[in-house]
């Protein structure tokens, strides 16, 4: 990898130590919402992964264009022209995920961590930066949800990715589904939970 | 007594810090303080002491709780004997309850001690003993036939979501116990509502084998309520397992399906009184759950359209966990409001909340549970506004001065 230190700080930064979900708290109303089952939750990684970052890099070409007054409404342009072109891609390969996220692929736009980096970031820095951090952060993200999707359909639903893992012999000794799972309190305590293996295994993030 | 302090005095050394068997440190110290009051006291700040300690007002409550749990036991072999359409005397139908249940109680103690001993050794702290009653409470509010792992599981989820993050006993923000039985009901709903988890219709280790008889059902008789809830008012009776209707007087009495012992309103007001006489529980908070209950249902008797708002004002109380919710749970001191005039409205929310669960919503045909964490959420808001209006009050008198 031709990476240089800088370029792989800014792209592994977000995965764990400055993590937009677990560190940051951004985007956790779309971490309840989309991962009651793993494939929607990789979608919506993918989704927000491939928003982020072309949104970064084109807003970093255009950032001395811009005038600082009206950098608000460039940004939602650029973002909601990307978003609109992932849902159609998503409605034209991926029909039932596409249904399942229903309006949650047209509330990318309402993102925190979008507008975050754009405005922390893509605004300052050139666009090779600027794409990395858009992919560490969007993978950062990605990684959270797809973790809480993982354990939400294990529990909840016995399948992952559709197919039945939790053998059929346990439910006929009297295993059921936890329906608790199913439902977004759960998301928030499984995020939680991530929140709490992970400050136990990093002790500089521990606040007092 | 002097021949079992004597030997916990010999065998202590075992246990203190480089003894063989230092890491059950923390198991010794909360036997021996749960079977001597402690000799220690605290060294630094001033603190007010009183002679009963943290285990004996848990003692207490756990005394007080024993009518109910009995009652429950022979309730739960009564049910059973009814379905199956016999009647084996007395002492059968009890050692049947006492089966069946007792698995319940196991499960809980071994689960909820198992976590909260792990953690006091692992942080190095004295056990706490708040798990003592919740222990008991739990199998208490589940029904009969709620398979045992998955109790296992909510009394784990419990334990260590609403208590121990928050920092153990006496800083948990929900009542433990009702965070179980929450647990259960959202993750397990079909064994924890319908007609078929009330009754245990198969045998127990073996006894009590029978089929079902012809006409049974165990639907409570607020399931029953829900049930009917859409019907016109006037048309309803509640009826037990064979279909006989059911008087008030079977309600107070208690013989009739429901969670193991929130049945006998009989059995909780002998608790209630045990509770009362020893100050453990606060008459306010009960006086007010009750008035809050009386005080709703009276006024939906007033619009009295459907069957759930015609139940009138007494049945309110004596059916399914309204007094057991309002004697142990509402009464409960570090989940409850603290200042004395908080106690009356938090009770008097929690019993208005509980009854609009029942009457208006189609989901939940018991609205207690949900009332008491609704409640349990909003007493430390109920004590600030207390404790803020009084600074107030004696601001203004100071003034006027």
């Amino acid at each position: 990898m031709g990476l240089s230190n800088k370029s792989k700080e800014i792209l592994a930064g977000p995965l764990s130590k400055n993590n937009p979900v677990i560190i940051q708290m951004l985007g956790i109303c779309s971490a309840l919402a989309v991962t009651s089952k793993l494939e929607p939750s990789i979608v919506m990684a993918v989704s927000v992964t491939a928003v982020v970052a072309f949104a970064n890099v084109i807003i970093s070409l255009l950032r001395n264009t811009i005038p600082n007054r009206i950098r608000i409404i460039v940004q939602l342009v650029v973002v909601a022209a990307l978003v609109t072109i992932v849902s159609e891609v998503l409605k034209a390969f991926a029909f039932d995920v596409n249904k399942q996220l229903s309006v949650f692929v047209g509330l990318i736009i309402t993102n925190c961590i979008l507008m975050g980096r754009l405005e922390a970031f893509a605004l300052g820095n050139g666009p090779w930066e600027s794409f990395l951090d858009g992919l560490g952060n969007g993978l950062g993200y990605g990684i959270i949800l797809v973790i809480i999707g993982f354990f939400r359909e294990l529990l909840g639903s016995g399948t992952l990715l559709g197919f039945q893992v939790i053998p059929e012999v346990f439910y006929q000794w009297g295993y059921v589904n936890n329906g608790l799972m199913i439902l977004p309190p759960m998301a928030l305590i499984v995020v939680a939970v991530i929140i709490w293996v992970h400050r136990a295994r990093n002790k500089d993030l521990q606040e007092n | 007594m002097k021949a079992l302090r004597n030997y916990l005095d010999k065998i202590k050394p075992h246990f203190e810090e480089g003894g063989k068997l230092a890491m059950l440190r923390s198991v010794f110290e909360g036997m021996e303080t749960f079977l001597f009051v402690s000799n220690e006291t605290s060294k630094s700040g001033v603190h007010i002491h009183d002679s009963i300690d943290a285990k004996r007002t848990m003692t207490a409550v756990i005394i007080a709780l024993l009518p109910a749990l009995l009652f429950g036991m022979y309730n739960t072999g009564y049910q059973h004997y009814l379905a199956i359409g016999s009647a084996p005397g007395f002492w059968a139908t009890f050692v049947y309850g006492l089966l069946a249940v007792l698995p319940i109680v196991a499960v809980s103690y071994i689960v909820g001690l198992g976590i909260e001993f792990t953690v006091a050794q692992w942080k190095k702290e004295e056990i706490q003993e708040g798990f003592l009653v919740s222990g008991i409470l739990i199998p208490l509010i589940v029904p009969v036939d709620t398979p045992l792992w998955m109790i296992a599981v909510a009394t784990a989820f419990a334990v260590i979501f609403a208590k121990e993050v928050f920092g153990g006993t006496g800083y948990n923000i929900f009542n433990v116990a009702l965070v179980t039985r929450a647990f259960l009901f959202f993750a397990y709903p079909s064994a924890m509502s319908g007609d078929r988890v009330f009754v245990r219709t198969g045998s127990t280790f073996g006894i009590g084998e029978g089929a079902v008889v012809d006409g049974f059902s165990g639907a409570t008789p607020l399931g029953q309520i829900n049930i009917a809830s859409n019907e016109l008012a006037g048309s309803f009776h509640a009826v037990d397992a064979l279909g006989n209707p059911l008087s008030s007087w079977d309600l107070f009495v208690g013989l009739i399906p429901g969670s193991i012992g929130e049945t006998s309103a009989i059995a909780i007001l002998i608790g209630a009184a045990i509770l009362l006489f020893t100050g453990v529980a606060s008459w306010k908070t009960m006086l007010s759950v009750f008035a809050g209950g009386v005080f709703t249902a009276a006024v939906f008797n007033l619009i009295g359209t459907t069957v759930a708002m015609s139940v009138s004002p007494l049945d309110h109380l004596l059916l399914g966990g309204f007094a057991f919710g309002a004697v142990f749970m509402a009464t409960d001191p570090v989940t409850s409001a603290r200042t004395e005039t908080g106690k009356y409205i938090f009770g008097f929310l929690t019993g208005v909340v509980a009854i609009v669960i029942r009457t208006l919503n189609p989901g939940y045909p018991e609205g207690m549970m949900l009332a008491i964490l609704l409640m349990n959420i909003f007493a430390p808001l109920i004590d600030y506004y207390v404790v803020e209006s009084n600074i107030k009050r004696r601001m203004k008198r100071a003034v006027a001065k």
